[in-house]
């Protein structure tokens, strides 16, 4: 009984069982554009149907590596295996990859159905055949009725469609994604962020996606890498990455966060305390951390993760006071705009659980501010 | 990052405009801008209105007027003075109290009875045909390889490529005589390169006309056709590659169609001048040769006879209206697809 749960596990987390044979082995790769390292000594391994998301800011690299997975760059150094095979010169169209543009990238003298049964044309498939698959296609992404269509009389969402189905006729291994739901207006990108997702999970493909939007990474992945200046800083399920960001950045990139300096005053295996300057109490954590005492660290704590009160907490630790400088109301939650005595400004978000605050928390009103002390995680600069 | 160089650089723009700006805003002070505003809004002009008319008034005095005056000879008879034609309205009678219309259809049932002019017609635009589909083969690869070199590059070779527009044609095409003739540059080249033991004949030949005209127009060619090129989304091509497809099939399934629109431009800028060239087979081609153009000439300044050479002259525009309507549906098929 175990076993199976364990192994269901390692089925839906193939990366966390040793056995589990890689899909995509990115090792050591680097590219350079001149002077300018756009990848720098980037190791990953991707595994069979994971939906793996690439998430940083623009200029991170994260495109740079998708088109060298595509076969549209090649590494200045370094090795791609997919499927266990050197990709190292092997030109885009003998690669078992398919990707989706980020502009789409339809061909505009096309009509639908040409656009999306051009590959098998290339191929040389039959007709018939090619007819009956692009038919099962646009019916899969719903664009069955379109199918006459040239692209420029299609909206956006529609198009996103089409080069979906475009990218999915000839049943690649490994689909790549470009900011795929970047052109969408908010209310679609929800919905297609979701679809996405299901129509990876039934067609069992393995899909690699490029984003800058921590939301939709969040969404869609299984796993997120994140990259910064060439280089990933941190892999792991979106859950991770959120809860326990390894560095500064990661933290500050992924969602919004309050940082405060400081350093170790105990550190034991289970726990540790830390003395911020901003911070006028030591801020406790219940668990042990892999840092060289006296180090400069930093704290970061989860604007949802502090609760406010009125009432002083008890303890001598984990609180603080403040001063209630904004309040923005979102409808399901309120964000609070803290100032602290040292001058620092915290971000505090709460739920709106009922029509009516008891509390009553206004401006300029004095707070206490309080965390569990499994909220804060500690990283490096 | 494959988006920087696609950033406006508006400031500069701006600044040009807010000169202008100012520029207008002193001259709408000026007395005459204000007399002529105040008597054009009496009429019932506003400004809009006349920068609409400009452009229609320029069509309607160089254009319009001319065609018309040119039709009404062509169908009025040829008469020995000053202008030789007859005018198409007379006033006849001892009193000159009535008017006679003399409508003179002759001149063009003549253009259709004398072969002549059939077999110049038919020459002329197999010449220019034939020049064209030269000066696509060599005008397409060349505005690729300037389309898809780098963009320090790509304003200096348009601009070898446009060059010799700042000689004189006529000069230019008189240097080709120097080229082509027997003792001339060509010739001396090869007898010295061992090629050839004697000087071949090329001045006053077909080979001669083609190669003058297709030297005069290329540019004509070259430049839609890298307008088009030059602004092709490359990405196209990179996901034609991504769906399994090869350099070479990309190229005939992707760039080849949606270039289409340059290569028809092109090709009517070359092929609609070409039909009626006469400097180039005059100067370059054999004395028999029969281009309508240069027959145009003959009747009009050896024979005096202006009826015919403006029926001649109607009856070739007529001829080359048609492929100028198809162009202009090619360029609004075009326009639709591009507002996507």
């Amino acid at each position: 009984m175990a076993s199976s749960v364990l192994e269901s596990a390692a089925i839906r987390q193939p990366w966390n069982d040793p056995r589990a044979e890689p899909y995509i082995r990115i090792e050591r790769v680097t590219k350079c554009f001149g002077e300018f390292v756009a990848v720098n000594d980037v190791s990953l391994n991707i595994y069979r149907t994971e939906l793996f998301c690439l998430l940083g800011g623009s200029g991170c690299g994260k495109t740079t590596l998708l088109r060298m997975l595509a076969g549209f760059e090649e590494p200045s150094s370094g090795k791609i295996f997919i499927d266990g095979i050197d990709m190292s010169g092997i030109p885009p169209y003998e690669r078992p990859v398919n990707m989706m543009f980020q502009s789409y990238a339809l061909f505009p003298h096309m009509t639908v159905e040409q656009n999306v049964g051009f590959g098998l044309k290339m191929e040389g498939k039959a007709k018939s055949e090619i007819a009956d698959r692009v038919a099962n296609m646009l019916k899969l992404v719903s664009m069955g009725e379109f199918s006459k269509r040239k692209p420029h009389q299609l909206s956006g969402g529609q198009r996103q469609r089409v080069a979906l189905a475009r990218a999915l006729i000839k049943q690649p291994k490994l689909l790549l994604l470009d900011e795929p739901l970047g052109a969408l207006d908010k209310k679609l990108r929800e919905r297609t962020q979701f679809e996405l997702v299901n129509l990876q999970e039934k067609l069992g493909v393995t899909f690699v996606v490029v984003t800058h939007d921590q939301e939709e990474a969040m969404t869609l992945a299984s796993r997120i890498g994140v990259m910064d200046q060439g280089r990933i800083v941190q892999v792991g399920t979106p859950k991770e990455i959120y809860e326990f960001p390894i560095s500064k950045f990661v933290a500050e990139f992924i969602g919004s966060v309050n940082l405060f300096e400081g350093r170790l005053i105990a550190d034991e295996p289970d726990h540790v305390r830390i003395a911020c300057p901003e911070l006028d109490r030591p801020v406790f954590v219940a668990h042990g951390i892999s840092s060289a005492p006296q180090a400069k660290l930093w704290v970061a704590i989860r604007p949802e993760k502090i609760q406010l009160s009125l009432k002083r907490p008890a303890g001598d630790e984990n609180w603080t006071r403040g001063i209630v400088k904004e309040i923005a109301y979102l409808g399901d939650l309120s964000v609070f705009l803290i100032l602290l005595d040292s001058g620092k400004t915290l971000r505090v978000t709460r739920p709106n659980m009922w029509r009516h605050d008891d509390e009553n928390i206004t401006w300029e009103q004095e707070v206490y501010l309080h965390w569990h002390d499994t909220s804060p995680v500690v990283v490096s600069a | 990052m494959t988006q920087h160089h696609r950033q406006a650089q508006p400031p500069q723009g701006e600044r040009l405009s807010a000169g202008v700006q100012l520029m207008l805003r002193a001259l709408q002070h000026l007395p005459p801008y204000r007399w002529t505003q105040a008597r054009l809004a009496r009429w019932g002009v506003r400004g809009r209105t006349a920068v609409v008319a400009l452009p229609y008034l320029w069509l309607l005095l160089f254009f319009l007027i001319p065609f018309v005056i040119v039709l009404k000879i062509s169908f009025s008879a040829t008469q020995l003075s000053m202008p030789p034609y007859q005018p198409l309205l007379q006033w006849t009678g001892e009193k000159l109290t009535s008017l006679r219309l003399n409508i003179n259809p002759g001149n063009y049932l003549y253009l259709w009875q004398d072969s002549l002019y059939g077999r110049a017609f038919v020459n002329s635009i197999q010449v220019a045909a034939v020049s064209t589909l030269i000066t696509l083969l060599i005008g397409y690869p060349l505005a690729y390889a300037i389309a898809r070199s780098s963009t320090k590059w790509r304003g200096v070779l348009m601009m070898m490529v446009i060059l010799p527009f700042w000689t004189s044609f006529l000069l230019r095409v008189y240097a080709w005589i120097g080229i082509l003739k027997n003792n001339g540059l060509l010739n001396n080249f090869l007898i010295w390169a061992g090629v050839i033991d004697e000087p071949v004949v090329m001045l006053q030949t077909n080979f001669a006309v083609y190669m003058g005209i297709v030297y005069s127009y290329l540019p004509f060619m070259v430049m839609p056709l890298y307008a088009n090129l030059e602004k092709m989304d490359l990405t196209l091509l990179e996901a034609a590659k991504d769906l399994g497809c090869r350099p070479m099939r990309a190229f005939f399934n992707i760039t080849l169609p949606l270039s289409m629109p340059g290569v028809v431009a092109g090709c009517m800028l070359v092929f609609i001048p070409a039909v009626g060239e006469f400097v180039i087979p005059s100067l370059l081609g054999p004395p028999d040769s029969l281009m309508i153009g240069k027959v145009l000439w003959t009747e009009f300044f050896n024979n005096r006879d202006w009826p015919v050479a403006s029926a001649v002259a109607i009856a070739l525009l007529i001829f080359l209206v048609v492929p100028i309507v198809y162009f202009q549906r090619a360029q609004a098929r075009t326009a639709q697809a591009g507002q996507a």
